[in-house]
């Protein structure tokens, strides 16, 4: 690697995500990483370690507050731009995408910034794709807990078999042209409502 | 051809009140538009995403249009303002305890910026420590207008006190936990810090600068160029909004709708203050009929000539040079031209003029417009200096920094 190596920041209310960034890029060589989770610790962090490149994740609200304490420390310290290269709006779309936003020290060269800004971008993007299947596993999970309440209700209530009372769900969902766990969740409302 | 979903991002501030009437009242569906809102949660956001175009078009800050084309943020997207989301809307709060000592330094607690700007001058003549203040954003409408009044109370902004930057939904929290003395933010972030936290109100905007802007709808410049049609439309959309929410017995419904999850997620009751103009600055309850002003006065029309007074305080405050060539691209952001060219066929009065004076208006006043005469509110400083648009080196070259 040319000249020597990169220190990089990442800001991150994630644990897990800003770790799974931070494995990213030592994996890729690069030791000088620190981690932080709150903005507030930004001043010490940006002294101790001199990070050439910072990231923090959109989501986080606390993005004007860093960037107020970059201008502020422009004129005692390194200046410190945002992205790499105003031209590389392709770079900076992708990384808006993924949900990260880059701010890099001025005059850093746009080749050496690329992988890392790669690195994180990628790492960011897989780990929405992490979450979301996270989410669909558990949502899928919570639907058929909620279909088997139901069931239950109709096995109890008007004495059908398991496989009945779910045949009597599916075709009514069928019938009303809705979702078969809407109807599960409307039946499993109305008997509480009934018999509280 | 189908109807144009609009993409607008917005921030849960009683300040996206117009844009989010446009969307539930179907103001913009009248106008054959489709508003698809996105709360977002920076204002560094905001700006990012209206730059890259996720955003057509975005509440912003009135300065943030300015630094864009002025090239002093990141990405510096050149950026328009044709229609200003209303006047006033924010103002002051402080903690208990600055409050106590303020009051014990003689402020009268009626909101006036004057003796309340006087009394904090002389707590912090004598505070052992510096006094932290919180704004919402670098080149925000409430960073120099905290600087504004503190300056002109005799306070110099970047020595004798702190100044930080939060969000505006975590200022309220800050402020409690000790971390601020202080902040500048639109409602309901004051009243938030009133009712959770003890806090008191010390001074509002409609005192600082009377019927003054604050934010607007902004959007990229060539965006803009492509879609004239689609822009006559927010504009008229908008303005819509306010002409529908000036009038009183509109101000509950609008608060109902602000106060769902979507917009603030917050009680009605604390959103209504500001839209009623019942502050309540944790003192007492006082009544100001133009905290906010979403129509009147032409409050949504774009005056270059308060292009040029944001220009004037970023010059100030050592962000950008003064120079000619900066002075015109300040004034070429906001876009009268476009605001009169779609309330044409309304056949409303709208000011002839492009610049006006500032702070030389006590009182209402009439002013020349197309199809007549129209209102204009009163627009004094509360320092009594008047901003003369055709005099603007003067004014600058006056102005105290330090």
């Amino acid at each position: 690697m040319p000249g020597p190596d990169l220190s990089i920041l990442i800001i991150d209310e994630n644990r897990i995500r800003a770790s799974i960034i931070e494995e990213g890029l030592r994996e890729a060589g690069h030791a000088r990483v620190a981690v932080i989770h709150d903005v507030n610790e930004v001043g010490r962090t940006i002294q101790d370690t001199m990070p050439d490149v910072v990231f923090i994740d959109l989501e986080n609200p606390k993005r004007d507050t860093l960037e107020h304490f970059f201008s502020l420390s422009r004129a005692i310290q390194r200046p410190i731009a945002m992205f790499v290269d105003r031209s590389d709006t392709g770079m900076i779309e992708k990384a808006v995408e993924a949900g990260v936003s880059a701010y890099v020290v001025d005059g850093l060269k746009k080749e050496r910034v690329k992988p890392i800004l790669d690195m994180a971008i990628s790492r960011f993007n897989a780990f929405s794709r992490l979450t979301r299947e996270l989410e669909q596993a558990r949502s899928a999970l919570e639907e058929r807990k909620i279909v088997e309440q139901a069931k239950g209700i109709l096995m109890k209530t008007r004495g059908l078999s398991e496989s009945d009372a779910y045949a009597l769900l599916r075709s009514t969902a069928m019938n009303q042209n809705r979702r078969l766990i809407d109807i599960a969740q409307s039946l499993i409302t109305a008997a509480n409502l009934l018999d509280p | 051809m189908s109807r144009p979903l609009i993409n607008a991002g917005f921030l849960p501030l009683l300040d996206s009140v117009l844009l989010v009437l446009a969307h539930e009242m179907g103001f913009a569906e009248k106008e054959g538009l489709g508003l698809a809102l996105s709360r977002e949660t920076s204002w560094a956001n905001i700006r990012d995403r209206a730059a890259l175009g996720h955003f057509d078009i975005a509440l912003m800050l009135a300065p943030m249009p300015l630094a864009a084309s002025l090239g002093i943020t990141p990405l510096a997207t050149p950026m328009i303002a044709p229609v200003m989301a209303g006047l006033g809307n924010n103002a002051i709060t402080v903690s208990a305890d600055l409050w106590q000592k303020m009051e014990d330094a003689g402020a009268p607690g009626d909101l006036a910026a004057g003796p309340a700007g006087k009394a904090l001058a002389q707590v912090v003549r004598t505070s052992p420590r510096k006094l932290r203040f919180g704004v919402v954003h670098q080149t925000s409408s409430h960073n120099y207008e905290l600087r504004y009044w503190l300056a002109a109370s005799g306070i110099r902004p970047d020595r004798d006190v702190e100044i930080v930057v939060l969000p505006p939904p975590l200022l309220p929290e800050a402020l409690g936990s000790g971390g601020l003395d202080g902040y500048c933010v639109g409602e309901p972030w004051n009243s938030v810090g009133v009712v959770h936290h003890q806090a008191r109100i010390a001074t509002i905007k409609a005192s600082i600068w009377q019927w003054s802007p604050d934010k607007l709808i902004g959007m990229r410049g060539d965006w803009a160029r492509r879609h004239p049609d689609i822009v006559a439309s927010i504009i008229r959309a908008i303005y819509r909004a306010g002409l529908w929410l000036q009038a009183p017995e509109n101000r509950m419904p609008a608060a109902e709708i602000m106060a769902r999850p979507p917009y603030l997620n917050l009680p009605v009751d604390i959103v209504v203050r500001a839209l009623a103009g019942h502050i309540d600055s944790g003192a007492r309850t006082l009544s100001v009929p133009d905290y906010f002003i979403p129509h009147d006065g032409a409050a949504n029309f774009p005056w270059k000539s308060h292009a040029l007074w944001y220009y004037s305080q970023m010059v100030r405050w050592g962000e950008v040079e003064a120079s000619p060539d900066n002075a015109e691209k300040a004034a070429a952001t906001f876009r009268p031209d476009l605001y009169r060219a779609a309330l044409r066929p309304l056949g409303i009065p709208v000011p002839l003029e492009d610049y006006r004076k500032d702070g030389d208006q006590p009182a209402a006043h009439e002013i020349a417009a197309s199809n007549g005469g129209m209102m204009l509110g009163p627009n004094r400083f509360f320092d009594g200096t008047i901003f003369d648009p055709a005099k603007l080196d003067a004014y600058i070259a006056g102005q105290k920094a330090d």
